[in-house]
């Protein structure tokens, strides 16, 4: 199996575990895995970019057009990264726009909307999850990194099945936090299903 | 056992591997995962430390590797440079023990001040270099790095980029066995430099470089590989990724790929140009491997183009991709540029987001209260290297000088001695100040500089990770270590005063200001809250009838604040409670409630 997935959000999104849990899957199913992220600076409120490899390969880097999954953690941030799309390539997005302080700054609203209609213009195959009802349904904002992974993986464009992606959670998380965030999982999978 | 591990941690386990007993380092985006796995995964036996800089650390590793025990010492570009002094001697003076300096380049830059290049330093120190292509091979390659360094009997250059330091891959890591310090220092007049060893030292440096470019030409990561007259010499990532773009270009050529940039490893260089007509190099940083392929060409008198940054073929700064070298291969050899997918339609302006202070960081309250304080003199802000070199953004705009660490302290004295007039502050973190700020306070009180000196002490090192200091009494082996006062260190430099206040205070904050701007002199005030991202907020804002002023947006620029139907409203998700934004509305509508 070869895959490259994409992730991409703002800075405290929870993207660089996101990657961990993809790459960590990947290996437990005997597969090679890199990833390759943004720490440090850009980490306080920037752009944050995770690229995840599955299968054999030397660069920690997807190139452009190589993506067969774009996991977008905020829909501006996932139409940033549109150009690792690969032709047929799927995005899996959460609705909430995050407002910069720039936006906030010029007296701008931010709204997703043109953000959201970029992404559908452009991908073949777009899955947007609301992934704040699901945060709101767990009680915590810090799992929207797990709804999304359970989106991606019931989309069946992952290449890894939700049992997998537990096992990770299982193993990798504190023990208090895993059972909120295989609630998370389950939720981003049935919205991905459009349940 | 296989694991997934990112760069940092795998050079980590690899230098546990090959039996190291002592780390230490100052913590650097990208070194800083490298001590901190160290210190997580050390069996018994082994030492760890957050030295107080790089020049401390080498020399605390120099000393360890003296006695003969495996050491390494980490650090990212720009605190080489803080560590030069004793890395250039102990080069000359040589080690016992292995001593690998683990120095993180940052092609980029993507969170530096410089994108210099330490394979360039290690020429220059005369140093041998290790530059791993991938993490995996970084695991390997540092084992052998503490292998040359006790065979040539100094000190070796492990230089990863932070796209080695910064990407996981999955690794079969050896176990690791517990092992005791048994190093022993023998008293010998090698050791203590003077100008006849120096003079000895410089000969056997300069004649060793052959010989060793020549053993590690048969260095099993530096490779020839395919065939052809165009040739293309790789070196770090970008070989990785020009792999990738060779295979969708369908280009046949031979490649070399250097992993050891110096000493050059002449002789299977020469091999490599044999029967080739071009060469291209692609490196990040430096054109290191390009000159040292024009040296050779000249010295050989071999009739091949050598084109890379010098020649104008290649980026001169900036990351490498796989995109960015395809297309430059294409344009070098006249073929058609890698075709990407097709997007339609119009794209919607992206919004900017540069690099912010975090929601309840005390930071902007105490840049608030001195801009506040400020508002109507002449002063200028000299900020330094931390997350509060953030403090530069709009709407603050409280940084106009940021040189290097420790210069927030020495560049106000400056300007002032240049002649500048208005008041001159200086901002320097926690960390830092004792880095490198603790001697630039010592300068400017014996100068008798006037300035006030702003110590923003939110009690860690947070751009880099949360690291220890010794302002914080506990060490990176998690010892209760005798906590160091900034106060009491102040004050034993005579400075003429010294205000502790809690930035989140506005009112006490911008009072502290106003009374130090009265004085003359080296007046210091200490901003002192805890880091937001060390604790979980108790409370968060409301904003009942907003008014709709945006004064709270306009003058703050805090990431919790947005603005709806002009209107401003709270994310109570970002927000920590620290209610600066009640204190600067005008109109009393924020309120604190529990969470």
């Amino acid at each position: 199996m070869k895959l490259d997935c994409l992730l991409s959000g703002v800075g405290g999104q929870g993207i660089v575990l996101a990657s961990r849990i993809i790459a960590q899957a990947a290996m437990e199913k005997g597969l090679f895995a890199r990833t390759s992220e943004t720490i440090g600076m850009a980490q306080r409120g920037g752009c944050v970019v995770s690229h995840v490899r599955i299968g054999d390969t030397v660069s920690p880097l997807i190139p452009l057009g190589g993506a067969d999954l774009l996991i977008g953690f905020e829909p501006g941030e996932a139409l940033r990264c549109i150009a690792y799309l690969k032709e047929g390539g799927a995005v899996i997005v959460s609705a909430k726009a995050i407002q910069p302080v720039t936006a906030a700054l010029a007296g701008k609203s931010f709204d997703a909307s043109p953000y959201l209609e970029g992404l559908q213009r452009q991908a073949g195959c777009v899955i947007v999850v609301d992934g704040d009802a699901v945060c709101k349904a767990c009680g915590s904002d810090k799992v929207l990194n797990t709804a999304l992974l359970g989106a991606a993986a019931a989309s069946g464009r992952l290449g890894l099945s939700l049992a997998e992606i537990t096992a990770v959670l299982r193993a990798k998380l504190p023990p208090p936090m895993v059972l909120i965030n295989e609630k998370a999982l389950q939720l981003g999978a049935a919205a991905a299903k459009g349940e | 056992m296989k694991e997934l591990l990112m760069g940092n941690e795998a050079i980590a386990m690899g230098a546990l591997a090959a039996g190291v007993s002592v780390f230490c380092g100052y913590p650097g985006t990208p070194s800083s995962e490298v001590l901190e796995t160290a210190a997580k995964r050390k069996p018994e036996g082994v030492y760890v430390e957050w030295s107080v800089n790089e020049k401390t650390a080498l020399e605390v590793a120099a000393g360890a590797a003296y006695t003969g025990s495996r050491v390494l010492v980490t650090m990212k570009q720009v605190g080489l440079n803080v560590a030069s002094d004793p890395l250039m001697c102990v080069n000359y003076i040589g080690v016992k023990g292995g001593l690998v300096v683990l120095v993180a380049d940052d092609p980029g830059p993507i969170s530096s001040q410089t994108e210099q290049d330490t394979r360039n330093f290690g020429k220059y120190a005369k140093i041998p270099v290790f530059d791993p292509v991938t993490p995996e091979d970084a695991y390997e390659m540092i084992q052998d790095a503490f292998y040359l360094s006790e065979k040539i009997g100094g000190p070796v250059i492990f230089r990863p980029t932070t796209r080695i330091c910064h990407s996981c891959a999955v690794i079969n890591t050896a176990e690791v066995k517990a092992h005791e310090n048994q190093g022993t220092f023998v008293k010998d007049s090698r050791w203590v430099i003077f100008p006849r060893l120096a003079h000895e030292a410089k000969r056997r440096l300069f004649l060793r470089e052959k010989e060793l470019g020549d053993s590690l030409s048969a260095y099993p990561y530096n490779e020839i590989s395919g065939r052809g007259t165009l040739g293309v010499a790789l070196g770090g990532v970008s070989a990785a990724y020009a792999k990738e773009a060779l295979s969708s270009l369908n280009l046949a050529c031979k490649t070399l790929t250097v992993t050891t940039p110096y000493p050059f490893p002449e002789k299977l260089a020469l091999t490599f140009l044999e029967g080739l007509d071009k060469v291209i190099v692609f490196e990040e940083l430096d054109p290191v491997i390009e000159e040292a392929l024009i040296f050779l060409c000249g010295k050989h008198h071999l009739d091949v183009e050598i084109c890379g940054k010098h020649s104008g073929h290649t980026i001169i700064a900036g990351e490498n991709s796989e995109n960015i070298i395809a297309t430059e291969l294409a344009d070098l050899c006249g073929l058609e540029k890698p075709l990407l997918p097709a997007k339609d339609g119009e794209t919607p302006t992206l919004a900017v987001r540069p690099p912010i202070l975090c929601a309840g960081c005390p930071h902007r309250a105490a840049f608030y209260a001195v801009k506040q304080a400020m508002k109507d003199q002449k002063a200028v802000f000299s900020g330094d290297i931390g997350c509060y070199t953030l403090g530069n953004a709009a709407p603050l705009n409280m940084t106009d000088t940021c040189l290097c660490m420790g210069a927030g302290i020495s560049i106000p004295q400056g300007l002032a001695r240049g002649g500048d007039q208005g008041v001159h502050f200086g901002f320097v973190g926690d960390s830092t100040f004792f880095h490198s700020g603790i001697t630039n306070v010592i300068n400017a009180v014996y100068n008798q500089s006037d300035e006030i000196i702003c110590i923003l002490d939110n009690s860690t090192t947070a751009m880099t990770g949360h690291q220890p200091h010794p302002g914080l009494g506990k060490t990176l082996m998690g010892d209760i270590s005798e906590k160091i006062s900034i106060e009491k260190l102040l004050l034993a430099c005579n400075v003429k005063s010294l205000r502790v206040v809690n930035p989140l205070n506005l009112k006490d904050a911008m009072k502290a200001v106003e009374e130090a701007v009265q004085e003359s002199g080296v007046r210091c005030i200490v901003f002192r809250a805890p880091c937001v991202a060390l604790f979980k907020p108790q409370t968060k804002a409301v904003i009942n009838d907003c008014r709709k002023c945006k004064k709270c947006i306009k003058e703050l620029g805090c990431p919790a604040l947005s603005l709806v139907d002009k209107a401003a409203v709270v994310n109570e998700d970002l927000c920590n409670g620290c209610m600066l934004c009640a204190a600067v509305c005008p109109h009393g509508c924020i309120e604190e409630v529990t969470r």
